[in-house]
């Protein structure tokens, strides 16, 4: 390492490997969820579960599989990124397990586990064949595409699958996976491509009208086309949660690329134009609505479908919880419906309180303020777009998840991101993690050093 | 198990959990309040140092860093060490530019008894330092913009 003595110039802080700091998070985040496993078995019968260990240690191994293929392909990564993963995922391992204590359908931490451990092998296979993630930058169109297709696919007959009113799995065998997990990533890395090329346009052309600057028409297409098409995955697949993420995601690469406010604005008011006929036109959209106002009346709470029962159940969650919780194990997940998915933060709020709700709040904001990190450290475009958008969709996702459970903003369904059971949403996650660890190696490397000497030759090594 | 004892395990563990977080916190904390620098460490090292490297400390009056002040890149700020700075498109340069106007080696900036040296690689569009054209190494006064393409750097301290 060539780290210059402090006194011949300000240390970057951005050039230390920190390999201990990482191995002893790593090692901490582990211990918190044993902890944890143990603590629900406690809150439950009185005694430390058999499956502390292997659950413990099985999580342990795969997680140091993981920081090994990291240090050695990734070695100038965030230090902070694994661990903070881990402790995410590792609770809701175990929140799981608590849930599937009490019987109820669905919840099962084996299959979770298992997921995790294909979670780790995606993560690992993206840093090994990703060697530079400017490849990505090629594949910009193509990434477009990929992520257009794996939206509509569930639309497709025979491998569409409808499951509790929206049409958004595909069936492969036995399984079942949400594309639309995979697509936010490939559409992710095709905006952050596309707007690499197009921003100076989007950002420069145009006439000022007021007080704000009117972008041309034709630089307006793009936007508009991922409006209809968030709206048309809402109209065809009634999946609110993705069309409110691909959006949301668009418009702030689009303000990050172009600083300019004047897209916010048009982003908002499409969004709200979208929503408000969208809530005019469909039962289901306008349900949400009614339910996120008026949880409490009666005809909405014993309604059959799209009714607030589950929304209620889980604010009495947040409610019996209080300050600092029931204590794992010692609250009532089974009167939750899917308390294992979309509401698992539901039963983090009863069992931890608030007190723990805020510190994996924290965490997440943690994860985000890391990839942000790594945007604002990346030394050429693409990689500061793709870092930035990457780290905005998980906090968007945690945001309208936890603002749908607590009764923010209305409810529409989404995973919380590595906590919720569900395989496909953990393998894409993880993939997300694997690129924000390939782009913060980047940024943290050493710049190579620039020729001093002209008579020799440098040998780069990326 | 008690009740007071099941009490106290769910206190350790909200505790545990937020030792972690601030924990993490710890780690980064360079990020969040800028590198500690430790005034008391200088004068420790400095007898350990050879003679060579003293001249080699920056003064007073000195730059510090490189900042970029317009173009795509605005904001970013580059630290000055010893070692040179290369700008152009090629993706090993210190500052990578993806600019139609830069040459893939445009220019480089390189330390020389105590001045910074700016010197034109022979790209195609030129490097102004302030409106002048850089045709031989010229040194950078501080805070003079340095014209690439579209991109503007100058020396801060």
């Amino acid at each position: 390492m060539t780290t210059a003595p402090v006194a011949e110039a300000p240390a970057v802080p951005m050039t230390a490997k920190r390999r201990g700091a990482q191995l002893a998070m790593l090692a901490f985040a582990i211990v918190v969820v044993m902890g944890a496993y143990a603590s629900v078995g406690l809150g439950l019968d009185g005694q430390i579960p058999s499956g502390t260990f292997t659950y413990g240690l099985g999580l342990a191994a795969l997680m140091f599989a993981a920081y090994g293929v990291l240090a050695k392909w990734a070695p100038w990564a965030d230090p902070l990124l694994l661990p903070l993963v881990t402790l995410v995922n590792g609770l809701g391992l175990v929140i799981i397990y608590r849930i599937e204590q009490t019987g109820q359908g669905g919840a099962s931490a084996t299959n979770q586990l298992m997921w995790t451990a294909l979670g780790v092998v995606m993560f690992s296979a993206t840093l090994i064949v990703l060697k530079d993630h400017r490849a990505l930058q090629r594949l910009t169109y193509t990434m477009g595409f990929i992520g257009l297709g794996l939206l509509i696919m569930p639309l497709l007959p025979f491998v569409g699958r409808e499951i509790n009113g929206a049409r958004i799995w595909i069936g492969v065998g036995p399984f079942t996976i949400q594309p639309a997990e995979f697509s936010k990533l490939a559409l992710v890395i095709f905006f952050a491509g596309y707007l690499v090329a197009k921003r100076d346009v989007l950002a420069l052309a145009g006439r000022r009208l007021l007080f704000i600057d009117l972008p041309r028409a034709r630089d307006l297409g793009p936007v508009l086309a991922t409006w209809g098409l968030s709206l048309g995955v809402l109209i065809l697949q009634k999946d609110l949660g993705s069309s409110l993420l691909v959006f949301g995601t668009f418009i702030v690469m689009l303000y990050v690329a172009t600083q300019r406010t004047s897209w916010v604005l048009i982003g908002i008011l499409l969004f709200i134009g979208g929503a408000v006929l969208a809530g005019q036109l469909f039962d289901h959209v306008q349900a949400r609505f009614e339910v996120w106002l008026h949880p409490e009346l009666p005809e909405y709470y014993d309604r059959e479908l799209g009714g607030s029962y589950q929304l209620m159940q889980g604010l009495f969650a947040f409610g019996s919880g209080g300050i600092l919780g029931t204590g794992l194990g010692e609250g009532f997940p089974d009167l939750i419906p899917l308390s294992f998915s979309d509401f698992i933060m539901a039963v983090v709020g009863e069992e931890l309180g608030l007190t723990g709700l805020m510190a994996l709040l924290m965490v997440y904001a943690l994860i985000v303020q890391r990839g942000l990190r790594t945007a604002l450290a990346a030394r050429d475009p693409f990689s500061k777009l793709l870092a930035g958008g990457l780290s905005f969709i998980l906090a968007w996702q945690v945001f309208i998840i936890v603002g749908g459970v607590t009764r923010l903003i209305p409810l529409t369904g989404l995973v919380t991101p590595f906590m919720s059971a569900g395989g496909s949403a953990l393998l894409a996650n993880w993939i997300l993690i694997a690129l924000l660890v390939r782009m913060s190696d980047a940024a943290r490397r050493p710049p190579p050093q620039a020729i001093q000497n002209e008579g020799l030759t440098q040998v780069f090594t990326r | 198990m008690s009740e007071l004892a099941l009490l106290l395990i769910r206190l350790a563990f909200l505790a545990v959990l937020w030792f972690f977080v601030i924990a993490a916190v710890g780690v980064i904390r360079t990020d969040l309040f800028g590198p500690r620098t430790a005034p008391s460490a200088n004068p420790r090292k400095l007898p350990t140092k050879p003679a060579k490297n003293i001249p080699a400390k920056p003064k007073r009056g000195e730059p510090r860093q490189m900042v970029v002040t317009g173009g795509p890149l605005q904001g970013t700020i580059i630290n000055l060490t010893e070692q040179p700075i290369t700008i152009g498109r090629a993706t090993d340069s210190t500052l990578v530019l993806s600019d139609d106007y830069a040459s893939s080696r445009h220019a480089q900036l390189f330390p020389q008894d105590g001045q910074w040296i700016v010197e034109d690689l022979g790209s195609t569009n030129g490097t102004y330092l302030d409106r002048s054209k850089v045709t031989r190494p010229t040194p950078v006064p501080l805070g003079t913009p340095i014209r690439i393409g579209k991109t503007v750097i100058e020396l801060r301290k």
